[in-house]
């Protein structure tokens, strides 16, 4: 049940996507993101998602993975979607009308343009975080942020703070796994009854919970400045990010499609 | 009469369908009589913990059935808690399962959920804590408070306190102190001899199986190596080694005795049954001298 989530999770993998400069990656998925509201148009959306198809394809992450990400925001597209269908006017004759209810051909268009970007959306980004790995990715937020250190940001504080988060999210999720089925075993109806029986359940399962989060977390700390720890400052890396030539050439590709999908705009206007 | 647990044909596979999928369990069969003490052994890994949270429901078997009592427990799986009832599970390391306010409620947790009225739950938490050694000043303090050790002990007593007809223990002694060890394991044996319970104890300590045990069960990635008396057990040493396991340390001098030409049993698992035949060996060898 638990072990569905996936953000955060990586699948390991060798292909050019995985390989890619994780600066570059970070910078090309906010592109995508921005231009996926840009280019919200059929032909816009059209190309992002037979883009994305392909990335995956090179990047060989199997079908079933992508559909664990979208499920869980499947009742937010359901949601908008029959806001968006029954709630937009359009300017001609409805093409349906029952009581209230009058549902236009734009609403049907907007709706599956909405549902789409959603889901390129979530897909885009769950690219992003399969092909890299959490450390490497909070490593290139970190040098990606770094000029902001100049305003007195404390970017490196702010970088370790999402590598031990994000480092410690399995760890907890095996551990709530563990309590969650020591409770049961002592009659905790977490898995069936009544949905107010299960959420008064959650108390046994989020105390131990809180309990050994703290307790890891001062263990972490003393492991910590055992080893000399004193923040950013003068701290060297073992692995130096190093822009490569087939990240200049990837990244070209990727920014001619961008380009694309934002001139689709000349042909259909956005909506 | 049908068995107090019978495992047929259990398969279990990790993340099924996926590219990590691993076979944990593959195709065990075995049955456990009622008031039997049992011990489970086998190399980290090898599906000790996998195997025995199937006995109540934890986890469902990929293929196979689980029966307690002659009855399939997943047969009606809304059920399922009533063979959580059944049969008690104490996890590796319980103490972290502990939230409380107090050592009593926490103890008392289990009955509740079984719908015990107050006198039943209180009775059943004194006595469950009587048994665990812990004091009417312990079960009044949080269970935060508590040292590791008293922490194992509240958590055993916990699921002791449902009075569970078979209860399974996955190393209740891991990371303690020997007179902590033997102190936890001789409470649990007296439960199994008080009040017949079918017990189940997951060890890494060739002794405390030696010690408690009735018959072993030996486990090797994912199959039943070894199901038998726990004579018969320790006596076929030379393929537990083989197996990463290991046997008591008085069954290897005894073992290294025979190699060394003496007249002895293999199935010396014991200290006071080795101080017996060490003896009647004596006899013997004096006996002959005589002559």
């Amino acid at each position: 049940m638990l072990r569905d989530i996936t953000i955060g999770q990586h699948f390991p993998g060798n292909s050019p996507v995985h390989t890619m400069d994780p600066r570059v990656k970070i910078l090309l998925t906010i592109a995508y993101i921005v231009m996926l509201f840009i280019g919200s148009n059929p032909l816009g959306l059209a190309i992002s998602t037979v883009f994305l198809a392909l990335l995956y394809g090179i990047s060989k992450i199997p079908l079933k993975l992508i559909a664990r990400s979208i499920k869980p925001i499947l009742p937010i597209i359901a949601f908008t979607a029959v806001l968006n269908l029954f709630l937009l006017s359009g300017s001609g004759e409805p093409l349906f009308q029952w009581w209230i209810f009058r549902i236009y051909p734009e609403s049907i268009e907007y709706t599956i343009i909405m549902a789409v970007r959603i889901i390129c959306l979530i897909a885009g980004t769950s690219l992003l975080t399969y092909t890299t790995s959490p450390i490497v990715l909070t490593d290139a937020i970190e040098r990606l942020l770094y000029p902001l250190s100049r305003l007195h940001l404390p970017v490196h504080e702010l970088a370790m703070m999402m590598t031990i988060a994000l480092r410690f999210i399995p760890t907890l999720i095996e551990e709530t796994e563990k309590i969650m089925n020591a409770q049961k075993a002592r009659g905790a109806q977490l898995d069936s009854g009544t949905l107010k029986q299960r959420v008064q359940a959650l108390i046994p399962v989020l105390i131990p919970l809180f309990i050994s989060a703290f307790r890891r977390a001062d263990e972490l700390a003393m492991a910590m400045e055992c080893r000399c720890y004193h923040g950013g400052e003068g701290r060297t890396r073992l692995k130096q990010l190093r822009l490569r030539a087939s990240d200049v050439v990837y990244g070209l590709i990727c920014a001619v499609v961008f380009v694309l999908i934002g001139l689709s705009n000349l042909w259909f206007p956005s909506i | 009469m049908s068995a107090a647990v019978k495992i047929e044909h259990l398969s279990y596979i990790y993340s099924e369908g996926m590219p990590d999928a691993s076979v944990a369990l593959d195709d065990v069969s075995f049955e456990i009589e009622e008031g039997q003490f049992i011990g489970v052994i086998g190399s980290t890994g090898c599906g000790k913990s996998t195997l025995i949270s199937h006995f109540n429901g934890i986890n469902r078997p990929t293929k196979g059935h689980v029966c307690i009592d002659g009855e399939d427990i997943w047969a009606n799986p809304k059920d399922i808690r009533r063979f959580r009832f059944k049969v008690g599970l104490v996890f590796q390391y319980p103490e972290y399962q502990l939230f409380e306010e107090t050592v009593y409620k926490d103890i008392a947790f289990g009955p509740a959920n079984m719908g015990l009225d107050e006198q039943e739950i209180d009775r059943r938490v004194r006595r469950a804590a009587e048994f665990c050694g812990i004091t009417q000043r312990v079960l009044d303090a949080s269970p935060f408070e508590l040292s590791g050790g008293q922490k194992r002990r509240v958590a055993i007593a916990g699921v002791l306190a449902m009075e569970p007809k078979i209860l399974v223990l996955d190393e209740p002694a891991a990371g303690l102190d020997p007179e902590g060890r033997d102190t936890i394991l001789g409470q649990i044996k007296t439960w199994h001899k008080e009040t017949g319970t079918t017990t189940i104890l997951v060890s890494h300590s060739m002794e405390d199986i030696a010690k408690y045990a009735d018959k072993v069960l030996v486990l090797n990635a994912g199959h039943i190596a070894m199901y038998d008396e726990t004579a018969k057990v320790f006596a076929r040493a030379p393929e537990l080694l083989a197996l990463g396991l290991s046997v008591p340390e008085v069954t290897k001098v005894f073992l290294r005795l025979r190699e060394m030409g003496l007249d002895i049993p293999a199935d010396v698992y014991t200290i006071p049954y080795a101080v017996k035949t060490v003896l009647a060996a004596k006899a013997t060898r004096e006996g002959g001298s005589a002559c």
